[in-house]
């Protein structure tokens, strides 16, 4: 046999997550079609998923805040490679969307809108998988969508770039 | 996918990591001598002999490359018994966890004996490899160690 | 440069329990965190220096040690490091920092949640990747090894070992943050099986979920606490060599000499906090600082009680000075340890004024 240059040492750990307080309530209401956050008591801002701390402040968050379905498209990009982890194939348009009534944009996916048609402060609002496929996740939003609504202005968003 | 179970959401995690590494000089003869069914150590600045081997002295620090080749038989310096070996365990019998001082060597290795019973097993005694039918090339072509 | 005199002024801890479930990481921390700036009379934004100690590991996660400053507070951008290890080693980062002048308080916090992961095989990826990983050796089958090296070397037995764990649960009755506050007596405990001989159930440590944070300061800093201040006269750490096979498992010398440097001296201390996760490390850091009978060894309990990963360390630095500020003796010293088989050592040296 040749002289071994190289070994193979695979790994593999199995963990159960539990959710936390916070995110659970998140992901109970993704079930029920609603968007929980937390506001923050010194801030005053609502972070959309809550972990239920400011990250700003470093103090607990615990007023409960419910948040609309609709928002802005902070900042997107269109992405040509394929991704594990997201279900639709390439190209896609993955953009930061601020929910009107939160202070934290999130990530998320666009759908039913033109690649070129996508920009900045463009309002768009979620679509929800049907009732009976509501779950605790995340994929409760299938994607957002274009609003049939005048762009946002800039200063409306500027602060959460 | 979470599920709630017992009122909290949970959800299953794998890492998983399909590493390959590469060896170098040193612990590349220390892999390709168990091919051949041959163990081989490192001479270190005071004379000892590293089993398994290493790139530098584990005092100086100093670039450390002669191989010697030790064993096959040796001596075990410490053991921990397990009747209940793990899923990842080498053997799926009860064994021995043990420090192995391959004759010659002037450091132990660590691995496992094939002993029977823990009433089998004493500091001291001498042990052998026993060895995987094709060996590849790593550190489990020793299946295990047995007492000679 | 003359030495900066550094004094702890706030330490808090969570509760150790073996299976958090209600609350993430950043949720456990963020009461824990409070307490301890609270005592310390400091607010965040006052705060110099941020330090944690965390495994990535633990939590299956690269990185995963960022998510937990949500729960310090990050803005205006703060002075902020990490360590892999033990919230002890962030505690000498912290003690480096403000030795600098660059800062004149710090917050320390570790956070471990082993419980998401299966902890022994966890602890196997710390080993070395080539020749002793890949037959998965896990935690408690290495600190088996250790033991049995100890009791032969030294003739001490079995029973040795399980009085250490019957004074530790018992000492752990008065702690409320502890995990195993109760025990059978010796003659009980010996009946029990093996877990990997020479080691029973009682000689390892609980698995526990569990954080802690304490405060430094340093200087007119020192003033705000609300806890009367216990100095860190001394602190070192020393690591011994990464294979298991090269060392002398029956004795830590690398205990021995950041003892010596730390200031350690033999009978100078009114009480011990060791981290000794297994009951034969006990002994054998007593042996290693000279540890005589007349000092009060693990009054919390010990690690053998409550043993969050990567926050034990830190815990034993926080329950000396705990301890010497509630007056429970004038000088103390603490001790923490990471790697399988005691292969790193910190020791420090408390005094209260």
């Amino acid at each position: 046999m040749s002289a071994v240059t190289s070994i193979l040492t695979p790994i593999r750990l199995d963990y159960t997550y539990t959710a936390g307080r916070a995110t659970q309530r998140f992901l109970l209401g993704m079930a029920e079609g609603r968007i929980l956050g937390q506001r923050c008591p010194q801030c005053t801002k609502v972070y959309v998923p809550p972990r239920g701390a400011c990250p700003q402040c470093g103090v607990p968050t615990t007023d409960e805040v419910e948040v609309s379905g609709k928002g802005t498209v902070t900042t997107f990009c269109i992405v040509r490679i394929p991704s594990d982890v997201l279900s639709v194939p390439p190209p896609f348009t993955c953009a930061h969307v601020l929910l009107d009534g939160a202070d934290l944009p999130f990530f998320a996916l666009i759908q039913e809108c033109e690649f070129d048609a996508v920009r900045m402060g463009m309002r768009v609002e979620a679509v929800w998988a049907p009732p009976a496929e509501l779950a605790p996740t995340f994929e409760s939003i299938r994607y957002f969508r274009p609003l049939d609504e005048p762009d946002a202005a800039y200063e409306t968003y500027k602060e959460h770039l | 996918m979470a599920a709630a179970i017992a009122g909290r959401l949970t959800a299953a995690h794998v890492l998983e990591y399909p590493y390959r590494r590469s060896v170098g000089p040193v612990l590349g003869a220390f892999f390709t001598g168990l091919t051949e069914r041959r163990v081989t150590g490192v001479k270190a600045r005071d004379g000892r002999i590293l089993v398994p081997p290493v790139e530098y002295d584990p005092d100086t620090g100093e670039a450390i490359s002669e191989m010697v080749e030790v064993g096959p038989g040796g001596v075990v310096t410490t053991w921990a018994w397990v009747e209940k070996p793990r899923r990842k365990h080498p053997l799926d019998r009860p064994f021995a966890w043990a420090l192995i001082r391959l004759d010659g060597a002037g450091s132990a290795m660590l691995h496992v004996v094939d002993a029977g019973s823990a009433a089998a097993m004493e500091t001291g005694m001498r042990v052998r490899p026993r060895w995987k039918d094709e060996p590849e090339g790593n550190i489990r072509d020793i299946v295990c160690f047995e007492p000679e | 440069m003359a030495r900066r005199e550094v004094a702890i002024v706030g330490f808090a801890q969570s509760a150790s329990v073996r299976r958090e479930t209600a609350l993430n990481e950043v949720e456990m921390l963020m009461p824990i965190l409070g307490e301890a700036k609270a005592q310390a009379g400091l607010r965040g934004p006052e705060i110099g220096f941020t330090v944690s100690g965390s495994c990535d590991y633990l939590a299956g996660q690269p990185f995963a040690f960022v998510s937990a400053l949500d729960a310090v507070g990050a803005w205006p951008p703060i002075a902020e490091s990490h360590v892999e290890m033990d919230g002890a080693w962030a505690l000498y980062e912290a003690w480096v920092k403000l030795q600098t002048g660059e800062a004149d308080s710090a917050l320390v916090y570790a956070f471990g949640k082993s419980s998401m992961g299966d902890l022994p095989e966890v602890l196997t990826l710390q080993l070395d990747p080539y020749t002793a990983a890949p037959l998965w050796p896990d935690a408690i089958a290495l600190a088996a090894l250790q033991a049995r090296a100890y009791l032969e070397k030294t003739g001490r037995s079995e029973r040795d070992l399980a009085a250490v764990a019957v004074r530790s649960r018992r000492a752990a009755a008065a702690n409320p943050k502890a995990q195993v506050r109760t025990t059978a007596d010796v003659e009980t405990l010996l009946a029990t099986p093996y877990l990997a001989s020479p080691l029973r159930a009682h000689d390892c440590p609980p698995i526990s979920d569990g954080c802690a944070a304490l405060v430094l300061a340093c200087g007119e800093a020192v003033r705000r606490s609300a806890m009367p201040p216990v100095w860190i006269r001394g602190i070192d750490h020393r690591i011994e060599a990464h294979a298991l096979g090269v060392r002398d498992l029956a004795a830590s010398p690398s205990t021995r000499l950041a003892g010596e440097k730390a200031g350690a001296t033999p009978g100078g201390v009114d009480l011990a906090e060791l981290h000794a996760p297994f009951t034969h490390q006990e002994l054998i850091l007593r042996d290693a600082l000279g540890l005589g009978a007349d000092v009060d060894v693990n009054p919390s309990g010990g690690a053998l009680a409550a043993n969050p990963m990567m926050v034990a360390g830190l815990i034993r630095i926080g329950e000396a000075a705990a301890r010497l500020a509630a007056g429970a003796g004038r000088r103390a010293l603490a001790h923490a340890t990471s790697g399988p088989c005691l292969q790193q050592n910190l020791v420090c040296v408390l005094e209260r004024d």
